[in-house]
C-alpha cells in the first residue's frame, strides 16, 4: 500500500464532473456545502445543471425526486448527518418508496469527521439506509473504488446511497483492480485462513495494515472490503466463515445496524459462527482528530491487531 | 377532451363527489372532508386546464399534478376514473388489500398519478423539482400542486417556496385548499397558521384569492397563473371541508372517517344530479 492519501469525497467530486460531461441528464443538488462535498467542481462546469437549495436538506430530497420523474439523474449531496438524519423521511417516502432514480451521495460520514464532534458524526446511516426497501447502499474505501461506485450507481435505475468520508485515506487499488469490481460483490484481499476481517469505507485501509502487522507475527488473515452494504455479498461471507471460522467486522459506524449487523444476519441464518463487531459502541461521538478518534474508538489497525494478541 | 361549459364541469364535480363517498364508504375508512373540499379544483384542472391525455399517462410533455395533501386521494382517484385513466369499478377497491388504489397515492400503481404522496409537506418539493426539470428541458410543462392549509404548517413547504421563487418557477402553480380545518380543529387555533396570503407574497409568489367551489373563478385563476411570468403562483382557494354533503360540511370530525350506511345514503341523495 502506498502512502498517497486522498479523501473519497474528492474522488466523488472528480467523477461527478466526468459523468456530467458524458451524460447531460446528470444534475447535482447541494445544500450549501458544495465546497465540502466537492460538488462545486460540477457546479463550476455545469451551473445550469446544479441546484443549490441552501440549508434545506428535506426540500433537496423532494426536488431530487421531482427531477428524476423527468428522466434526470439527480445526485443529491450534503453531509451524511443531514442527508440521512434530517431528511430521512423524505428519502423514505419521496425517493425509496416510489423507487425514484435519485443518488444520495453523503460525505462526512462516521467518527472521522473529527473535530466537529458528535452533532456532525453520522454513525447510524448505514442502518437507516439499508433498512429501506429499493435502496442500494455503498460505502467505498479509496479513490478509484469511489470513482467506480459513482459510475455504477448512475447505471442503476433506482435509488442509491453512497457513503463517503472527510478524512484522507490511503490509495488501495489500481486501474487493473477496478476492472474486477462488481456491485454487490465484496473484494477479498489475501488468502489467510486464521481469521476474516470484514471492513468497509475508511476502515478497509486499517484492516489491510493490521493484516500486514499480523503476518509478521505469523498470523494470516484475509480482509474483505465490503463496498456494497446492500445487497450484501452473502457468498463471500459464508465462504470466509467456513474457511476461517472467525469473523471480525470493523466499521466507522455504530455497531448497531451497520456492517457488523448485516454480516451477522447472514451468518446467524446460514452458518452461525462468532462475529466480533468492532465499531462505535452504543454511544455518540466526540471531538478530536480523525486518527485519534479511530484509536479512541478502537477501529484502527492497532485495535484490530490487539484482537489477536 | 376539454370541457368548457361551467354547467358540465359542475356536473362532473358532483359525479366526482359521489365517487369520493362511494370509495370511502366501501373502504370503511379514508378522508372524505378534505377530498370533497378540493373536488372542484381537481375537476377544473383535469377537465378544463391541464394538458393531459388519459390515453398517454406517461407522455413526457404532459402537465403534472402533485397532490401534496395525499390523503385527498379519493378525490384524485375519482377524477382520474371519471377522466378515463382507469375503470370506474376500481373505485370500489379503494384501500382494500390487493388494490392499486392505496390509501395515499402511489405513482407506480395508478395511471395518472404523477407523484407518490401522503406524508405532508413533501409533495411541493417534488413539484418544484418537476418545474425545474421542465425549465431545464424547455419542455413547457405546467406543474400544479395541491396543498392543504393545515399541511402548510410543515416547514418543508416554505423551504420549497423559497426555491420556487429563487428559480422563478412561473410554470409552477400551487393551490391551497383553504378549508380552515385540520384534524384537531381550526387551523388558526391548532397550528397558528394565519395570514396565508401575506406569507406567500413574502415568499415571492403571485397570490390569487378565490372561492374554491366556484368553477369559473378557478378557471380564471389557473388561467392567470399560466400567464404569469417570472414568479410562481399561489392560488388560495377558500373552501368548505366536506363540501356537498350537509352533515360533513365544516366539521373537522369528517377529516378521516367513513360514513355509516344511513349517512352514506343521505350523502348520495344530496349529491344526486
Amino acid at each position: 500500500m502506498e502512502e498517497i492519501k486522498k479523501a473519497t469525497r474528492d474522488s466523488y467530486g472528480e467523477m461527478l464532473l466526468e459523468l456530467g460531461k458524458e451524460n447531460e441528464n446528470i444534475v447535482v443538488l447541494d445544500a450549501d456545502l458544495s465546497s465540502a462535498t466537492k460538488t462545486a467542481l460540477f457546479a463550476k462546469e455545469f451551473p445550469d445543471r446544479f441546484i443549490n437549495v441552501g440549508i434545506a436538506e428535506q426540500n433537496m430530497m423532494g426536488i431530487a425526486a421531482g427531477l428524476s420523474t423527468f428522466g434526470k439523474i439527480p445526485f443529491a449531496s450534503t453531509f451524511a448527518m443531514f442527508a440521512v438524519g434530517r431528511a430521512y423521511e423524505q428519502v423514505r417516502n419521496s425517493i425509496a418508496y416510489p423507487k425514484l432514480n435519485v443518488k444520495i451521495c453523503a460525505t462526512h460520514a462516521g467518527i472521522t469527521v473529527g473535530e466537529d464532534g458528535a452533532t456532525h458524526q453520522m454513525l447510524e446511516d448505514l442502518g437507516l439506509m439499508r433498512g429501506l426497501p429499493n435502496m442500494t447502499v455503498m460505502s467505498t474505501s479509496d479513490d478509484l473504488q469511489t470513482k467506480w461506485a459513482v459510475r455504477e450507481i448512475a447505471k442503476i435505475n433506482g435509488p442509491a446511497y453512497l457513503r463517503l468520508c472527510r478524512m484522507k485515506t490511503p490509495i488501495i487499488y489500481n486501474e487493473k483492480d477496478v476492472e474486477k469490481f462488481e456491485l454487490g460483490k465484496g473484494i477479498q484481499i489475501g488468502k489467510g485462513t486464521d481469521a476474516t476481517i470484514i471492513a468497509t469505507g475508511d476502515t478497509v485501509a486499517e484492516a489491510i495494515k493490521a493484516k500486514e502487522i499480523l503476518k509478521e507475527h505469523g498470523i494470516n488473515v484475509r480482509v474483505i472490503d465490503m463496498h456494497t452494504i446492500k445487497p450484501i455479498d452473502k457468498e463471500i461471507i459464508l465462504k470466509s466463515a467456513k474457511e476461517t471460522k472467525r469473523i471480525i467486522t470493523v466499521e466507522d459506524h455504530s455497531i448497531i445496524n451497520g456492517l457488523g449487523t448485516a454480516v451477522s444476519e447472514v451468518l446467524s441464518e446460514e452458518y452461525p459462527v462468532k462475529v466480533e463487531k468492532m465499531g462505535i459502541p452504543d454511544v455518540f461521538g466526540r471531538s478530536g482528530k480523525a486518527e485519534e478518534l479511530m484509536r479512541y474508538f478502537k477501529i484502527d489497525a492497532m485495535a484490530i491487531v490487539n484482537k489477536f494478541m | 377532451m376539454k370541457v368548457t361549459s361551467i354547467e358540465a364541469l359542475e356536473k362532473i364535480a358532483k359525479e366526482v363527489r359521489r365517487g369520493i363517498i362511494e370509495e370511502v364508504y366501501n373502504a370503511g375508512s379514508g378522508h372524505p372532508g378534505g377530498a370533497l373540499s378540493c373536488a372542484d379544483i381537481l375537476t377544473v384542472l383535469y377537465f378544463n386546464q391541464m394538458n393531459v391525455d388519459e390515453k398517454k399517462p406517461n407522455d413526457p410533455n404532459r402537465d403534472r399534478l402533485v397532490l401534496s395533501k395525499g390523503h385527498a386521494s379519493p378525490a384524485l382517484y375519482s377524477v382520474l376514473a371519471r377522466k378515463g385513466y382507469f375503470n370506474k369499478e376500481l373505485l370500489q377497491t379503494f384501500r382494500k388489500i390487493g388494490s392499486n388504489l392505496q390509501g395515499h397515492p402511489d405513482m407506480n400503481k395508478v395511471p395518472g398519478v404523477d407523484m407518490t404522496t401522503g406524508s405532508l409537506g413533501q409533495g411541493i418539493s417534488s413539484a418544484v423539482g418537476m418545474a425545474i426539470a421542465s425549465k431545464m428541458d424547455k419542455a413547457g410543462c405546467k406543474v400544479f400542486c395541491i396543498l392543504g392549509d393545515g399541511e402548510i404548517e410543515e416547514g418543508q413547504v416554505w423551504e420549497a417556496c423559497n426555491i420556487a421563487s429563487k428559480y422563478e418557477l412561473d410554470n409552477l402553480c400551487v393551490i391551497i385548499d383553504n378549508n380552515n380545518l385540520q384534524i384537531d380543529g381550526e387551523i388558526e387555533k391548532v397550528g397558528g397558521m394565519n395570514n396565508i396570503t401575506e406569507k406567500f407574497l413574502s415568499f415571492g409568489f403571485n397570490v390569487l384569492n378565490i372561492n374554491g367551489h366556484d368553477i369559473s373563478s378557478i378557471i380564471d385563476a389557473v388561467t392567470t397563473a399560466k400567464q404569469t411570468k417570472g414568479k410562481p403562483t399561489a392560488i388560495i382557494a377558500k373552501t368548505i371541508k366536506g363540501k356537498g354533503v350537509s352533515f360533513m360540511e365544516n366539521k373537522a370530525e369528517w377529516h378521516g372517517k367513513a360514513p355509516k350506511e344511513d349517512e352514506y345514503k343521505i350523502a348520495m341523495k344530496e349529491l344526486e344530479d
